[in-house]
């Protein structure tokens, strides 16, 4: 599998062949194979002791976080084709690193998302109804991020790229507190890190691995040793463009040469991604700095809503992938462990509930008041903003009045 | 206060408690010494600005005083610096962003305006975006390509972010403070070319707010206003005129978004005549909304069109020619005759 991962034409990956690539590539850290049995990679043998303790139980909610936001995924992607929603970004296909990573995090932890990853949100608290807020046009947030509800889960950003290095700010201002708790007051170059106890994860996509800001994020996070995990969910397209236009080498490789402990994993392998995930927070958080998971999986369905993937992806390659699916090999893995039907029958149906009781909601939603796009702009008084909203009110009023009148 | 092992004693950093002549440079430093030492949650951030003090030498001694982690030296990289400071002020600290010269802000020009500005509305108002971005800039200084800009209108046209300008050194070290005091983002201009200029300094109190504009000299025939390095320029054509029998009222808006239109509109119902000066290039520029602005609310008040006194749009010259591009007293002067003769 490795093999036609990285090197199978159909994949669009690098070349191995390529002047450009030296070395080899360990393969790609799993647990579970491509049907879903137990049997881990060489790679993953240091890693395996991040699963000592994870039994049945927890394999069960970490399906039901993926079932349930596929769940959601496809009633979304229903709304928007009704017209309910303006538009909707998928997920289908990589709920395997997502769940692996989300289940990971410690609840101290913050997490910078880009927008696509529904699992973690749900792992940490938000609401998929509030997710679902922004596509339907009522607001460019949805969830209080301030709320300790929302388990430090941060605000989707759309400008891909710039989460990187908020995250990278928050993870700074974890080692500053971490240091003046310590009453250290140097940040000297090239010091070793510093313990934190909580670190920063930040989720991005191999397109974005393009982006300025997501390499000086890295440029950032090395040179002042973050407490801060890179998670590249590398789904093969961004949008339209193959992975092989952003990189002529494996992206695990590129973080590498900006000083961060870097691995690459099955995507599509809960285990791998919850057992490195956990592994790399931990050091993050005992002061060994950041590290960055390349995790190969595939967006199986489109980027989003208004796109039209049959227009450049082989019918073969989204078969490959469904083949791979993460939900199937976790359901493998859980049957190998003795769960039954029953249990594969009443997550589905539970699955089913939430994203109806969500599908109710989102068109229940209120729309926000007008004046509120003047609410937030400014913390402080502001006489444009004030006038302006004080002329639309009288403005909006005089219609009314006219109604009254006619 | 704690003494932290590192030879450092906070609180024990001497600021600035006399009124002293200072030159603007300086009267920033003090400005930044003193937020820092009053708010333990301020971090200074940028190039060179550690043992260096800044290539201005802005914050001359500050990392000695402070400490390495409360004075960043980055790496070299605009965005990477206001990005992470984006990420501390959702943390809760009150970063101050130091970005070297104007004409290298552009690589942060996402992560200010799509990021910083936005951050606030995106949240509801829950999470707040103290953040200050310092700049030198302007002309006069005879330097090399992309140093000598003047690039304000971008960040006055953009939503959610606050745009100050100083003249004095007065206005530099209290302007500093209210602009780091403030829960916004504040984009705050430093006149570069008068880094040098020497004046009071009064600590004990401010003179006004930091969006307040300021009457720099009373007059009673034409309005001049500008901002940061340019109200020198219209002192000095104030007082030429002075010389010609014209008295000239010198506004110094300090403030260029929002733009305190007060003292300004007050100015113009007195005077009847406004020129409006500034480096920048004129076509959508600053001046050209104070200029719309106005002639909306001091329609009848005005015995002329306000006149314009821009750098030509032009990217900025060579230095060789750079003072047949800034506009200097006599342009200001050419301006202020056509009006007077309208």
């Amino acid at each position: 599998m490795t093999e036609q991962m990285i090197s199978s034409p159909l994949q669009g990956a690098a070349d191995p062949g390529s002047a450009l690539h030296t070395g080899v590539d360990p393969e790609p850290i799993r647990f579970l194979d491509d049907a879903g049995n137990y049997a881990p990679s060489a790679t993953a043998a240091e890693f395996a002791a991040e699963l000592e303790g994870v039994g049945v139980e927890d394999f069960k909610t970490w399906y039901r976080d993926m079932v349930a936001t596929r769940a959601f995924d496809t009633e979304c992607t229903h709304l928007q084709r009704q017209g309910q929603l303006a538009l909707w970004v998928p997920s289908v296909g990589q709920e395997g690193c997502q769940v692996g990573l989300g289940r990971a995090a410690e609840p101290q932890d913050h997490i910078f998302p880009a927008y696509r990853e529904h699992t973690v949100a749900r792992i940490r608290g938000v609401n998929f109804v509030d997710v679902a807020a922004q596509f339907r046009g009522l607001t460019h947030g949805g969830w209080d991020v301030t709320d300790p509800a929302n388990g430090n889960f941060h605000l989707y950003t759309l400008v891909l790229g710039a989460q990187t290095q908020h995250a990278t700010g928050v993870a700074l201002g974890q080692l500053l507190d971490a240091k003046r708790r310590a009453g250290d007051t140097a940040l000297d170059a090239g010091e070793p890190g510093t313990a934190t106890g909580e670190a920063t994860m930040v989720f991005y996509g191999d397109g974005t691995t393009s982006q300025g800001d997501a390499n000086e994020s890295m440029i950032f996070a090395a040179s002042y040793q973050t407490p801060e995990v890179f998670v590249v969910q590398n789904n093969r397209w961004a949008i339209s463009v193959p992975v092989a236009r952003q990189s002529r080498t494996p992206l695990y490789r590129r973080a590498l040469g900006f000083g961060l402990r870097s691995v690459q994993i099955d995507g599509n392998d809960p285990l791998a991604a919850y057992a490195v995930g956990r592994r790399f927070l931990r050091l993050a958080r005992e002061g060994h700095g950041p590290g960055y998971i390349e995790a190969l999986t595939y967006r199986i369905g489109a980027h989003t809503t208004a796109d039209d993937p049959t227009r450049y992806r082989e019918e073969g390659e989204l078969d490959y992938w469904q083949q791979r699916d993460p939900i199937a090999r976790l359901e493998t893995h859980l049957r190998s462990l003795g769960v039954d039907d029953d249990f594969f029958a009443e997550t589905a149906a539970a699955a089913d509930r939430e994203a109806k009781t969500v599908r109710d909601a989102i068109l229940h939603l209120p729309a926000p008041a007008a004046d509120t796009m003047f609410a937030h702009v400014y913390a402080e008084t502001h006489p444009r903003i004030d006038e302006q909203s004080a002329w639309f009110e009288r403005y909006e009023a005089s219609f009314e009045a006219e109604g009254t009148d006619g | 206060m704690a003494d932290t092992g590192t030879g450092i004693r906070e609180g024990s950093v001497e600021t600035l408690s006399e009124r002293t002549t200072l030159p603007l440079a300086r009267a920033i430093n003090e400005g930044l010494r003193a937020a820092m030492a009053d708010n333990d949650r301020v971090l200074l951030m940028g190039e060179d600005i550690g043992p260096l003090g800044g290539v201005f030498r802005v914050t001359d001694r500050l990392q000695a005083d402070f400490g390495s982690a409360r004075v960043l030296d980055t790496p070299l990289a605009e965005s990477g610096i206001v990005g992470s400071a984006i990420g501390l002020a959702m943390r809760g600290y009150r970063p101050v962003v130091e970005i070297q010269f104007d004409g290298f802000i552009f690589p942060a020009f996402n992560q200010i305006v799509s990021q910083l500005a936005k951050i606030r509305a995106r949240h509801d108002g829950a999470v707040a975006m103290p953040v200050v971005i310092r700049v030198p800039y302007g002309g006069h200084i005879s330097s090399i390509e992309h140093h000598e800009e003047s690039p304000e209108a971008y960040f006055a046209h953009t939503p959610g972010l606050r745009v100050v300008a100083p003249s004095t050194p007065n206005d530099a070290y209290w302007m500093i403070q209210q602009a780091i005091a403030s829960d916004d983002p504040v984009l705050f201009f430093e006149p570069k070319a008068k880094y040098w200029m020497k004046g009071d300094v009064d600590p004990s109190r401010p003179t006004t707010d930091l969006h307040r504009g300021r009457i720099a000299r009373p007059g009673t025939d034409c309005t001049v206003v500008g901002f940061g390095s340019m109200v020198t320029t219209l002192l000095q054509a104030a007082e030429i005129a002075q010389s010609e029998g014209t008295s000239i009222e010198v506004v110094d808006l300090r403030s260029i978004s929002p733009i305190d239109y007060e003292p300004l509109l007050a100015s113009v119902r007195k005077t009847g005549r406004l020129v409006v000066a500034q480096e920048a290039p004129g076509n959508a520029s600053v001046g050209s909304e104070i200029a719309a602005t106005v002639a909306e609310r001091a329609f009848y008040s005005l015995q002329a069109p306000v006149l314009r006194v821009s750098g030509y749009d032009v990217p900025f010259p060579a230095a060789a020619i750079e003072q047949l591009y800034l506009p200097d007293a006599d342009r200001v002067l050419e301006a202020v005759d056509r009006t007077m003769h309208y």
